[in-house]
């Protein structure tokens, strides 16, 4: 299983609390985890990435394992220990305003 | 006892204000959404339990909301928007092709008979319909693809649709109005459109009465007299007798005749309510005084009502979905302030009260009638 962590406002929408778990099939990569976080909360669709181009959200970014993914590109293998389920996937909402 | 329902979208959340016919003691509900931008909510005239809210984020982008019990609850609906066909390109700020990028939902028009049939006027500036509660949405493409769509430009807030009127009487017959556009008419239930803007003179675009191009910030129209509509332009307050096939000026005595919203009286067609705001660089009352304004003469005189409202140091603003009117014999007048009141007059705009004084922003105002 996958951990990821959303933002607050995401955790609000998807009504779930602390890390969701999700279950990848084949490589986890960015695409693949958002996919099967599209798939069991619905409610996501269009607030991590735009709906036709599948691009991250300009203000959302990826981070595990203490490093920044987001420019990883979508189809890149996430870090093994997040593949094991060792580390989450933070899904971050960038910081703006004073 | 009668009562009404106020529907309030800030920058912060929704919040669903509640009161008896006397319009003097308020309950307030919210945030809904909290944390969120609430462009606007609006319920279905068929159905007032069922409400619909525009819910957006630059960091998570658009979500629509359904509620089906007058917001004591919600769930969210799809929130796919997408453009027709090739979207093309409009004009950017600085008169360069930009291509139609979908950012937000400014209004949400439900219909009057079907509560799951909703418009929703999005930027860039396009018309989309629902027609299953929100299930899904699809564009009314006829507007942006009519032929003057890669001349329109944004005004400061953006290229909104904003404003969208379905004739009470002539369901084939819309009224849409976009910043910085300007107004448009369909005879075909959305359809095809035409720029309905002859009159309007506008001195900050290059040919001050083009076509298109005019910033429009809000029209109203009286439900009895669907063929006479009202305008807030950028500057000047306009009257149209024929469905916009020509528009006059009616500021008449205003001291200032920029602004952003503007209203009919709910039983008298000829009484119409503007916020005057002192400029385009200076968006608040002139003098730190709020005023509305009412003529009871379809425009031209004007009387100015500031009973109840502050009297100086007040620099706020009141955008254009931010009035609304109830249908109570007494007619209630309704608009909150981006310093997040909402204030109220139960007699007309002869007297006001705060129902609400710190909220977040205020974005638009709704109100339900309730028997």
């Amino acid at each position: 299983m996958i951990r990821v962590v959303l933002p607050a406002h995401l955790r609000t929408l998807a009504k779930v609390q602390g890390e969701v778990r999700v279950f990848v099939e084949g490589p986890v990569t960015q695409r693949t985890v958002v996919d099967a976080l599209e798939a069991q909360y619905p409610m996501l669709c269009g607030t991590i990435r735009d709906h036709l181009t599948k691009e991250r959200r300009p203000f959302l970014r990826f981070f595990a394992c203490e490093e920044d993914l987001s420019l990883e590109g979508l189809d890149r293998p996430l870090p093994e220990a997040v593949a094991k389920g060792q580390e989450p996937l933070l899904i971050i909402g960038a910081i703006a305003g004073g | 006892m009668s009562g009404v329902r106020v529907l309030v979208g800030t920058k912060k959340g929704a919040f669903i204000l509640t009161s008896d016919g006397k319009r003097n003691q308020w309950e307030i509900d919210g945030p809904h959404f909290a944390g969120w931008e609430i462009y606007h909510l609006k319920g279905s005239p068929a159905d007032p339990r069922r409400l619909y809210a525009s819910q957006t984020s630059g960091w998570f982008g658009q979500l629509i909301q359904r509620s089906t019990d007058g917001g004591k609850s919600w769930e969210p609906v799809d929130n796919k928007f997408v453009y027709d066909g090739v979207p093309g390109t409009h004009q950017w700020y600085d008169g360069t092709p930009h291509p139609w990028e979908f950012k937000r939902v400014w209004h949400l028009e439900p219909s009057f008979d079907d509560p799951d049939m909703v418009y929703a006027g999005v930027e860039d500036a396009a018309l989309f319909l629902t027609k299953d509660g929100g299930k899904s949405w699809t564009e009314l493409s006829g507007l942006r693809k009519h032929g003057t769509g890669p001349g329109w430009h944004p005004g400061a807030g953006g290229m909104c649709l904003h404003s969208i009127i379905v004739d009470p009487k002539n369901p084939k017959r819309m009224y849409i109005a976009i910043s910085a556009a300007g107004a448009f008419r369909s005879d075909d239930r959305g359809e095809s459109w035409k720029p309905i803007n002859k009159g309007l003179h506008s001195k900050y675009i290059p040919d001050p009465t083009a076509e298109v191009g005019h910033c429009v910030h809000h029209i109203a129209m009286h439900p009895s007299r669907p063929e006479v509509l009202f305008m807030q332009k950028h500057w000047d307050v306009m009257r149209s007798d024929n469905a916009g096939e020509f528009w006059q000026e009616i500021s008449g005595n205003l001291p200032t005749d920029f602004g952003f919203v503007i209203d009919v009286h709910a039983h008298d067609p000829e009484t119409i309510y503007v916020v005057p705001i002192k400029s385009d660089s200076e968006h608040f009352p002139m003098d730190g005084k709020l005023r509305v304004y009412r003529s009871r003469k379809g425009g031209n005189e004007w009387e100015e009502l500031g009973k109840g409202l502050p009297a100086k140091d007040c620099y706020v603003n009141v955008l254009r979905d931010a009035m609304a009117v109830d249908q109570l014999d007494q007619c209630g007048v309704y608009f909150g302030t981006t310093g997040g009141q909402v204030y109220v007059s139960a007699d007309a705009g002869d007297t006001w009260t705060a129902a609400a004084r710190d909220l977040p922003a205020v974005l638009s105002v709704e109100v339900q009638t309730l028997s």
